[in-house]
Protein backbone atom coordinates (compact mmCIF):
# COMPACT_ATOMS: atom_id res chain seq x y z
CA UNK A 1 0.00 0.00 0.00
CA UNK A 2 1.35 3.39 -1.14
CA UNK A 3 0.33 4.90 2.35
CA UNK A 4 1.69 2.96 4.17
CA UNK A 5 5.00 2.92 2.65
CA UNK A 6 4.98 7.06 3.10
CA UNK A 7 4.33 6.43 6.77
CA UNK A 8 7.30 3.72 7.07
CA UNK A 9 9.76 6.02 5.18
CA UNK A 10 8.91 9.24 7.10
CA UNK A 11 8.90 7.23 10.29
CA UNK A 12 12.63 6.37 9.13
CA UNK A 13 13.30 9.96 7.89
CA UNK A 14 12.35 11.19 11.12
CA UNK A 15 14.17 8.80 13.28
CA UNK A 16 17.13 9.72 11.77
CA UNK A 17 16.61 13.09 12.74
CA UNK A 18 16.08 12.42 16.21
CA UNK A 19 19.77 12.44 17.02
CA UNK A 20 20.46 16.22 16.58
CA UNK A 21 17.10 16.43 18.89
CA UNK A 22 18.51 14.91 21.38
CA UNK A 23 22.12 16.23 20.72
CA UNK A 24 20.33 20.04 20.92
CA UNK A 25 18.36 18.95 24.19
CA UNK A 26 21.06 17.09 26.45
CA UNK A 27 23.52 19.68 25.68
CA UNK A 28 21.49 22.41 26.83
CA UNK A 29 19.83 20.81 29.86
CA UNK A 30 23.82 20.06 30.50
CA UNK A 31 25.13 23.39 30.51
CA UNK A 32 22.09 25.62 31.06
CA UNK A 33 22.07 23.47 34.47
CA UNK A 34 25.78 24.00 35.13
CA UNK A 35 24.47 27.88 34.48
CA UNK A 36 21.27 27.52 36.72
CA UNK A 37 24.03 26.24 39.48
CA UNK A 38 26.30 29.28 39.12
CA UNK A 39 22.55 31.44 38.88
CA UNK A 40 21.34 29.99 41.89
CA UNK A 41 24.15 30.80 43.87
CA UNK A 42 24.62 34.00 43.16
CA UNK A 43 20.85 34.63 43.88
CA UNK A 44 21.39 33.35 47.26
CA UNK A 45 24.89 33.71 47.51
CA UNK A 46 24.01 37.59 50.17
CA UNK A 47 26.00 39.43 47.66
CA UNK A 48 24.23 42.21 46.17
CA UNK A 49 25.87 42.50 42.71
CA UNK A 50 25.90 38.75 42.03
CA UNK A 51 22.54 38.80 43.66
CA UNK A 52 20.44 41.75 41.34
CA UNK A 53 22.94 40.31 38.41
CA UNK A 54 21.12 36.72 38.87
CA UNK A 55 17.67 38.58 39.11
CA UNK A 56 17.92 40.38 35.63
CA UNK A 57 19.37 36.98 34.06
CA UNK A 58 16.34 34.78 35.59
CA UNK A 59 13.82 38.39 34.36
CA UNK A 60 15.25 38.29 30.91
CA UNK A 61 15.56 34.74 30.50
CA UNK A 62 12.04 34.06 31.95
CA UNK A 63 10.35 36.46 30.82
CA UNK A 64 10.94 37.03 27.07
CA UNK A 65 9.92 34.12 24.23
CA UNK A 66 12.33 31.53 23.56
CA UNK A 67 11.59 32.01 20.09
CA UNK A 68 13.12 35.82 20.18
CA UNK A 69 15.98 34.75 22.61
CA UNK A 70 16.87 32.29 19.72
CA UNK A 71 16.95 34.75 16.66
CA UNK A 72 18.68 37.38 18.53
CA UNK A 73 21.42 34.79 19.02
CA UNK A 74 21.00 33.63 15.93
CA UNK A 75 20.62 36.50 13.78
CA UNK A 76 21.77 39.02 16.59
CA UNK A 77 25.53 38.34 17.71
CA UNK A 78 27.09 38.51 14.13
CA UNK A 79 25.96 41.79 14.15
CA UNK A 80 28.18 42.65 17.02
CA UNK A 81 32.25 43.00 15.99
CA UNK A 82 33.11 42.15 19.44
CA UNK A 83 30.95 37.98 19.07
CA UNK A 84 32.81 38.18 15.33
CA UNK A 85 35.85 38.53 16.89
CA UNK A 86 35.64 36.44 19.79
CA UNK A 87 37.19 32.96 19.62
CA UNK A 88 34.00 31.83 20.41
CA UNK A 89 32.86 32.84 16.92
CA UNK A 90 33.43 29.25 15.14
CA UNK A 91 30.80 28.02 17.15
CA UNK A 92 28.80 31.06 17.18
CA UNK A 93 28.72 31.26 13.79
CA UNK A 94 26.71 27.45 13.68
CA UNK A 95 23.32 27.17 14.14
CA UNK A 96 23.67 24.41 16.07
CA UNK A 97 25.35 25.78 18.68
CA UNK A 98 23.34 28.84 18.73
CA UNK A 99 20.59 26.42 19.46
CA UNK A 100 22.12 25.18 22.27
CA UNK A 101 23.22 28.28 23.91
CA UNK A 102 20.04 29.93 23.53
CA UNK A 103 17.98 26.81 24.78
CA UNK A 104 20.89 26.42 27.52
CA UNK A 105 20.37 30.01 28.44
CA UNK A 106 15.99 29.87 29.23
CA UNK A 107 16.20 26.71 30.88
CA UNK A 108 18.76 27.88 32.92
CA UNK A 109 16.45 30.59 33.43
CA UNK A 110 13.74 28.52 34.64
CA UNK A 111 15.80 25.89 36.37
CA UNK A 112 17.73 28.60 38.96
CA UNK A 113 13.74 29.39 40.57
CA UNK A 114 13.42 25.63 40.93
CA UNK A 115 16.66 25.36 42.21
CA UNK A 116 16.23 28.06 44.46
CA UNK A 117 12.89 27.11 45.71
CA UNK A 118 14.33 23.54 46.52
CA UNK A 119 16.76 25.24 48.61
CA UNK A 120 14.82 27.48 50.28
CA UNK A 121 12.23 24.56 51.20
CA UNK A 122 15.24 22.51 52.79
CA UNK A 123 13.57 22.31 57.03
CA UNK A 124 15.50 25.02 58.85
CA UNK A 125 15.34 22.62 61.61
CA UNK A 126 17.47 19.97 60.11
CA UNK A 127 19.91 22.46 58.89
CA UNK A 128 20.04 23.53 62.42
CA UNK A 129 20.45 20.17 63.55
CA UNK A 130 23.37 19.58 61.81
CA UNK A 131 25.56 23.25 62.65
CA UNK A 132 24.94 21.77 66.15
CA UNK A 133 26.52 19.10 65.39
CA UNK A 134 29.66 20.58 64.42
CA UNK A 135 28.54 20.52 60.30
CA UNK A 136 29.42 24.17 58.57
CA UNK A 137 29.81 25.02 54.99
CA UNK A 138 30.87 22.98 52.40
CA UNK A 139 30.31 20.03 54.26
CA UNK A 140 27.21 20.79 55.83
CA UNK A 141 25.85 21.52 52.02
CA UNK A 142 27.36 18.71 50.57
CA UNK A 143 26.06 16.01 53.72
CA UNK A 144 22.65 18.03 54.42
CA UNK A 145 21.57 20.36 52.20
CA UNK A 146 21.85 19.39 48.26
CA UNK A 147 20.24 15.78 49.23
CA UNK A 148 17.84 17.28 50.37
CA UNK A 149 17.30 20.18 48.10
CA UNK A 150 18.02 17.69 45.08
CA UNK A 151 15.00 15.43 46.23
CA UNK A 152 12.48 18.69 46.90
CA UNK A 153 13.96 19.75 43.29
CA UNK A 154 13.09 16.69 41.03
CA UNK A 155 9.50 16.73 40.57
CA UNK A 156 10.03 20.32 39.40
CA UNK A 157 13.03 19.84 37.29
CA UNK A 158 11.57 16.87 35.37
CA UNK A 159 8.67 19.14 33.77
CA UNK A 160 11.24 21.57 32.46
CA UNK A 161 13.20 18.70 31.34
CA UNK A 162 10.70 17.29 29.38
CA UNK A 163 9.18 20.58 27.98
CA UNK A 164 12.66 21.51 26.97
CA UNK A 165 12.14 18.35 24.40
CA UNK A 166 9.06 20.26 23.11
CA UNK A 167 11.56 23.59 23.15
CA UNK A 168 14.04 21.96 20.86
CA UNK A 169 11.47 22.25 18.42
CA UNK A 170 11.95 25.59 17.51
CA UNK A 171 15.18 25.09 16.20
CA UNK A 172 13.84 24.55 12.77
CA UNK A 173 13.55 28.25 12.46
CA UNK A 174 17.01 28.58 12.18
CA UNK A 175 18.16 25.74 9.74
CA UNK A 176 18.80 23.27 11.68
CA UNK A 177 17.36 19.13 10.79
CA UNK A 178 15.70 18.26 13.64
CA UNK A 179 12.52 15.75 13.32
CA UNK A 180 10.21 19.00 13.27
CA UNK A 181 12.26 20.65 10.44
CA UNK A 182 12.62 17.20 8.32
CA UNK A 183 8.72 16.69 9.01
CA UNK A 184 7.99 20.91 8.02
CA UNK A 185 10.19 19.55 4.56
CA UNK A 186 7.93 16.46 3.89
CA UNK A 187 5.07 18.43 4.11
CA UNK A 188 6.37 21.28 1.65
CA UNK A 189 7.81 18.35 -0.86
CA UNK A 190 4.91 15.87 -0.86
CA UNK A 191 1.70 18.46 0.16
CA UNK A 192 0.84 15.66 2.64
CA UNK A 193 0.28 17.98 5.94
CA UNK A 194 -0.81 15.48 8.89
CA UNK A 195 0.88 12.26 8.16
CA UNK A 196 4.53 13.96 8.99
CA UNK A 197 3.60 15.71 11.78
CA UNK A 198 1.55 13.21 13.31
CA UNK A 199 4.75 10.83 13.28
CA UNK A 200 6.83 14.02 14.50
CA UNK A 201 4.34 14.28 16.96
CA UNK A 202 4.93 10.58 18.41
CA UNK A 203 8.15 10.83 18.29
CA UNK A 204 8.18 13.56 20.81
CA UNK A 205 5.50 11.92 22.74
CA UNK A 206 7.12 8.36 22.93
CA UNK A 207 10.73 10.26 23.71
CA UNK A 208 8.73 12.25 26.72
CA UNK A 209 6.88 9.46 28.03
CA UNK A 210 10.42 7.56 28.70
CA UNK A 211 11.73 10.65 29.93
CA UNK A 212 8.51 10.98 32.20
CA UNK A 213 9.65 6.89 33.40
CA UNK A 214 13.00 7.41 34.21
CA UNK A 215 12.09 10.65 36.28
CA UNK A 216 9.61 8.67 38.32
CA UNK A 217 11.83 5.89 38.46
CA UNK A 218 14.41 8.30 40.25
CA UNK A 219 12.10 9.70 42.63
CA UNK A 220 10.98 6.52 44.02
CA UNK A 221 14.91 5.10 44.25
CA UNK A 222 16.30 8.49 45.87
CA UNK A 223 13.31 8.93 48.27
CA UNK A 224 12.86 5.71 50.35
CA UNK A 225 11.41 8.12 53.00
CA UNK A 226 8.35 8.91 51.54
CA UNK A 227 7.28 5.33 51.28
CA UNK A 228 5.03 3.28 53.00
CA UNK A 229 6.22 1.22 55.24
CA UNK A 230 6.78 -2.31 54.32
CA UNK A 231 6.71 -4.86 56.96
CA UNK B 1 25.14 20.66 92.24
CA UNK B 2 28.27 18.49 92.49
CA UNK B 3 30.88 21.60 93.40
CA UNK B 4 34.11 19.70 93.82
CA UNK B 5 33.60 18.15 90.06
CA UNK B 6 35.64 19.94 87.21
CA UNK B 7 33.67 22.80 85.67
CA UNK B 8 31.86 21.20 82.05
CA UNK B 9 30.46 24.76 81.12
CA UNK B 10 30.40 28.56 82.15
CA UNK B 11 28.51 30.73 80.88
CA UNK B 12 29.19 34.75 81.11
CA UNK B 13 26.87 37.50 81.73
CA UNK B 14 24.59 36.26 78.22
CA UNK B 15 22.58 38.84 76.38
CA UNK B 16 20.69 38.90 73.49
CA UNK B 17 18.44 41.41 71.27
CA UNK B 18 16.01 40.81 68.59
CA UNK B 19 15.38 44.37 67.03
CA UNK B 20 14.24 45.81 69.91
CA UNK B 21 13.16 43.12 72.13
CA UNK B 22 16.14 42.67 74.84
CA UNK B 23 15.35 38.53 75.11
CA UNK B 24 18.39 37.87 77.46
CA UNK B 25 19.19 40.43 79.94
CA UNK B 26 22.44 39.00 81.83
CA UNK B 27 22.07 35.44 82.38
CA UNK B 28 25.13 33.12 83.78
CA UNK B 29 25.67 29.72 84.37
CA UNK B 30 27.86 27.28 85.61
CA UNK B 31 27.56 23.56 85.85
CA UNK B 32 30.27 21.43 86.93
CA UNK B 33 30.29 17.66 85.66
CA UNK B 34 27.58 15.57 86.61
CA UNK B 35 25.21 18.39 86.38
CA UNK B 36 21.56 18.34 85.29
CA UNK B 37 20.60 22.11 85.14
CA UNK B 38 16.70 22.39 84.37
CA UNK B 39 15.87 26.22 83.12
CA UNK B 40 12.43 26.76 83.42
CA UNK B 41 10.30 29.98 82.70
CA UNK B 42 6.94 31.04 80.94
CA UNK B 43 7.27 31.20 77.31
CA UNK B 44 8.59 34.72 76.47
CA UNK B 45 11.08 34.15 79.09
CA UNK B 46 14.20 33.66 76.90
CA UNK B 47 14.65 30.10 77.65
CA UNK B 48 15.53 28.44 74.35
CA UNK B 49 17.11 31.68 73.26
CA UNK B 50 19.55 30.97 75.95
CA UNK B 51 19.84 27.68 75.19
CA UNK B 52 20.69 28.21 71.57
CA UNK B 53 23.17 30.77 72.07
CA UNK B 54 24.88 28.67 73.97
CA UNK B 55 25.84 26.79 71.38
CA UNK B 56 25.67 29.49 68.73
CA UNK B 57 22.38 28.81 67.05
CA UNK B 58 21.81 32.17 67.43
CA UNK B 59 24.99 34.57 68.08
CA UNK B 60 24.58 36.41 71.57
CA UNK B 61 25.28 40.30 71.70
CA UNK B 62 27.25 39.89 74.47
CA UNK B 63 28.53 36.98 76.48
CA UNK B 64 31.11 34.20 77.32
CA UNK B 65 31.18 30.61 76.52
CA UNK B 66 33.52 28.46 78.01
CA UNK B 67 32.83 24.58 76.89
CA UNK B 68 35.44 22.44 78.97
CA UNK B 69 38.24 25.08 79.35
CA UNK B 70 37.51 26.54 76.05
CA UNK B 71 36.13 30.40 75.63
CA UNK B 72 34.74 30.50 72.12
CA UNK B 73 36.27 33.61 70.67
CA UNK B 74 33.78 36.26 69.41
CA UNK B 75 34.96 39.83 68.35
CA UNK B 76 32.60 42.94 67.02
CA UNK B 77 32.67 43.99 63.36
CA UNK B 78 32.77 47.45 62.52
CA UNK B 79 29.20 46.97 61.87
CA UNK B 80 28.28 46.44 65.63
CA UNK B 81 27.53 42.76 64.83
CA UNK B 82 29.23 39.96 67.40
CA UNK B 83 29.80 37.57 65.16
CA UNK B 84 32.39 34.23 66.07
CA UNK B 85 36.00 34.69 65.32
CA UNK B 86 36.72 31.57 63.81
CA UNK B 87 34.07 28.93 62.24
CA UNK B 88 36.41 26.23 62.98
CA UNK B 89 36.87 26.38 66.32
CA UNK B 90 32.46 27.30 66.66
CA UNK B 91 32.06 23.83 64.74
CA UNK B 92 34.41 21.83 67.39
CA UNK B 93 32.55 23.34 70.35
CA UNK B 94 29.57 22.38 69.04
CA UNK B 95 30.55 18.60 68.25
CA UNK B 96 31.28 18.61 72.05
CA UNK B 97 27.71 19.92 72.99
CA UNK B 98 25.01 17.32 72.22
CA UNK B 99 21.63 19.33 70.99
CA UNK B 100 18.01 17.90 71.64
CA UNK B 101 15.66 19.92 69.65
CA UNK B 102 12.06 20.43 70.19
CA UNK B 103 11.33 19.06 66.53
CA UNK B 104 13.57 16.24 66.59
CA UNK B 105 15.15 17.58 63.67
CA UNK B 106 16.34 14.14 62.23
CA UNK B 107 17.76 14.09 58.76
CA UNK B 108 14.49 12.88 56.84
CA UNK B 109 16.64 11.81 53.92
CA UNK B 110 18.68 9.27 56.48
CA UNK B 111 17.89 6.19 58.20
CA UNK B 112 17.78 6.15 62.09
CA UNK B 113 21.45 4.55 61.52
CA UNK B 114 22.99 7.13 59.20
CA UNK B 115 21.71 10.00 61.03
CA UNK B 116 23.74 8.19 64.35
CA UNK B 117 26.60 8.06 62.27
CA UNK B 118 26.86 11.18 60.22
CA UNK B 119 28.13 13.52 62.22
CA UNK B 120 30.87 11.18 64.23
CA UNK B 121 32.08 9.86 60.99
CA UNK B 122 32.10 12.96 58.87
CA UNK B 123 32.64 15.96 61.07
CA UNK B 124 34.86 13.87 64.16
CA UNK B 125 36.35 11.41 61.29
CA UNK B 126 36.20 8.67 63.52
CA UNK B 127 35.83 4.96 61.42
CA UNK B 128 32.69 4.31 60.54
CA UNK B 129 32.78 0.61 61.41
CA UNK B 130 33.46 1.77 64.94
CA UNK B 131 30.26 4.55 64.56
CA UNK B 132 28.48 1.77 63.59
CA UNK B 133 28.50 -0.74 66.02
CA UNK B 134 28.91 2.12 69.09
CA UNK B 135 25.31 3.81 67.31
CA UNK B 136 23.35 0.30 67.28
CA UNK B 137 24.51 0.06 71.22
CA UNK B 138 23.29 3.79 71.53
CA UNK B 139 20.01 2.84 69.48
CA UNK B 140 19.86 -0.44 72.23
CA UNK B 141 20.31 1.70 74.91
CA UNK B 142 17.30 4.89 74.23
CA UNK B 143 14.87 0.99 73.30
CA UNK B 144 14.77 0.95 69.48
CA UNK B 145 17.14 -1.05 68.08
CA UNK B 146 14.97 -2.52 65.78
CA UNK B 147 14.43 0.96 64.23
CA UNK B 148 17.95 1.22 63.20
CA UNK B 149 17.22 0.71 59.07
CA UNK B 150 13.94 2.66 59.26
CA UNK B 151 13.32 6.34 57.98
CA UNK B 152 12.37 8.96 60.52
CA UNK B 153 8.79 9.67 58.96
CA UNK B 154 8.43 6.16 60.14
CA UNK B 155 8.74 6.46 63.81
CA UNK B 156 6.51 7.92 66.60
CA UNK B 157 7.36 11.24 67.81
CA UNK B 158 8.96 9.26 70.76
CA UNK B 159 11.02 7.34 68.72
CA UNK B 160 12.36 9.96 66.99
CA UNK B 161 13.43 11.87 70.10
CA UNK B 162 15.14 9.16 71.68
CA UNK B 163 16.88 8.88 68.33
CA UNK B 164 17.75 12.66 68.27
CA UNK B 165 18.93 12.15 71.79
CA UNK B 166 21.33 8.85 70.82
CA UNK B 167 22.30 11.01 67.69
CA UNK B 168 23.74 13.90 70.33
CA UNK B 169 25.26 11.22 72.15
CA UNK B 170 27.20 9.76 69.54
CA UNK B 171 29.32 12.41 69.14
CA UNK B 172 30.46 11.71 73.03
CA UNK B 173 29.32 15.18 73.97
CA UNK B 174 30.56 16.85 77.02
CA UNK B 175 27.23 18.53 77.88
CA UNK B 176 24.20 17.63 76.54
CA UNK B 177 21.70 20.96 75.82
CA UNK B 178 18.06 19.92 75.17
CA UNK B 179 15.79 22.18 74.06
CA UNK B 180 12.23 21.56 74.83
CA UNK B 181 12.32 17.80 74.29
CA UNK B 182 9.18 16.96 75.25
CA UNK B 183 7.13 20.03 74.12
CA UNK B 184 6.18 18.20 70.72
CA UNK B 185 5.07 15.15 72.12
CA UNK B 186 1.62 13.63 72.70
CA UNK B 187 0.99 13.41 76.27
CA UNK B 188 1.59 9.30 76.22
CA UNK B 189 4.87 9.65 74.75
CA UNK B 190 6.40 11.67 76.56
CA UNK B 191 7.41 8.95 79.59
CA UNK B 192 9.47 7.20 77.07
CA UNK B 193 11.46 10.78 76.50
CA UNK B 194 11.95 11.46 79.92
CA UNK B 195 12.73 7.87 81.13
CA UNK B 196 15.46 7.86 78.94
CA UNK B 197 16.95 11.46 80.20
CA UNK B 198 16.53 10.28 83.95
CA UNK B 199 18.77 7.34 82.94
CA UNK B 200 21.80 9.91 81.32
CA UNK B 201 21.55 12.02 84.38
CA UNK B 202 21.77 8.55 86.89
CA UNK B 203 24.58 7.68 84.76
CA UNK B 204 26.16 11.53 85.55
CA UNK B 205 26.02 13.21 82.52
CA UNK B 206 26.30 16.97 82.19
CA UNK B 207 22.53 18.36 80.83
CA UNK B 208 21.06 21.72 80.66
CA UNK B 209 17.43 21.06 79.94
CA UNK B 210 14.71 24.02 79.12
CA UNK B 211 12.03 22.31 79.74
CA UNK B 212 7.82 22.27 80.95
CA UNK B 213 8.06 18.96 82.92
CA UNK B 214 7.80 19.84 86.68
CA UNK B 215 8.18 16.47 87.61
CA UNK B 216 11.68 16.14 85.99
CA UNK B 217 13.19 19.00 86.98
CA UNK B 218 12.38 18.70 90.85
CA UNK B 219 13.07 15.23 91.06
CA UNK B 220 16.17 14.95 88.25
CA UNK B 221 17.71 17.79 87.86
CA UNK B 222 20.51 19.14 90.31
CA UNK B 223 19.83 22.98 90.08
CA UNK B 224 16.79 24.73 88.84
CA UNK B 225 16.83 28.31 87.24
CA UNK B 226 13.53 29.64 86.82
CA UNK B 227 14.13 32.44 84.11
CA UNK B 228 11.32 35.46 83.74
CA UNK B 229 11.79 38.22 81.32
CA UNK B 230 15.31 37.87 80.27
CA UNK B 231 17.27 37.76 83.62
CA UNK B 232 17.29 35.35 86.17
CA UNK B 233 14.66 35.56 88.71
CA UNK B 234 15.26 32.42 91.31
CA UNK B 235 17.57 29.49 91.00
CA UNK B 236 18.74 27.01 93.36
CA UNK B 237 18.57 23.32 94.55
CA UNK B 238 15.04 21.79 93.43
CA UNK B 239 14.42 20.49 97.15
CA UNK B 240 14.97 24.21 98.34
CA UNK B 241 13.05 25.99 95.53
CA UNK B 242 10.00 24.11 95.13
CA UNK B 243 9.53 24.05 98.81
CA UNK B 244 8.25 27.63 99.30
CA UNK B 245 11.51 28.86 98.35
CA UNK B 246 12.23 30.99 95.24
CA UNK B 247 10.12 33.90 94.61
CA UNK B 248 6.17 34.98 94.34
CA UNK B 249 6.31 34.86 90.96
CA UNK B 250 8.11 31.01 91.09
CA UNK B 251 5.58 29.98 93.45
CA UNK B 252 3.03 31.00 90.92
CA UNK B 253 4.60 29.77 88.18
CA UNK B 254 4.56 26.26 89.18
CA UNK B 255 1.22 26.41 90.80
CA UNK B 256 0.50 27.07 87.07
CA UNK B 257 -1.02 30.00 87.71
CA UNK B 258 1.72 32.12 85.84
CA UNK B 259 0.52 34.63 83.41
CA UNK B 260 1.58 34.93 80.17
CA UNK B 261 3.72 38.12 79.98
CA UNK B 262 1.78 40.88 77.89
Amino acid sequence: MMSLDFIWLTFLRLIAALPVTIEVWFLSILFGGFVAACVTWMRVSGILPFSLFARLFIFIFRGSPLLIQLFIIYYGLPSIPFARHSFLWPFLREPFYCAVLSLALCTAGYTSEIFRGALAAVPRGQVEAARACGMSGFLLFRRIILPIAARQALPAYSTEVISMTKATALVSLITLWDVLSVALKIRNDTLITYTPLLIAGAIYYVFNYILARVFVWLEYVVSPHLRRRVY
Amino acid sequence: MNSSAPIAITVANMHKTFGKLEVLRGISLTAHEGDVISILGSSGSGKSTFLRCINLLETPDEGVVTVAGETIEMKRRSDGHVVPVSQRQVDRIRSRLGMVFQNFNLWSHMTILENLIEAPVHVQKRPRAECIEEAKELLAKVGIADKANQYPSNLSGGQQQRAAIARALAMHPSVMLFDEPTSALDPELVGEVLRVMRSLAEEGRTMLVVTHEMGFAREVSSHVMFLHQGQVEAEGAPADLFNDGGTERFRKFISGQAQAPA
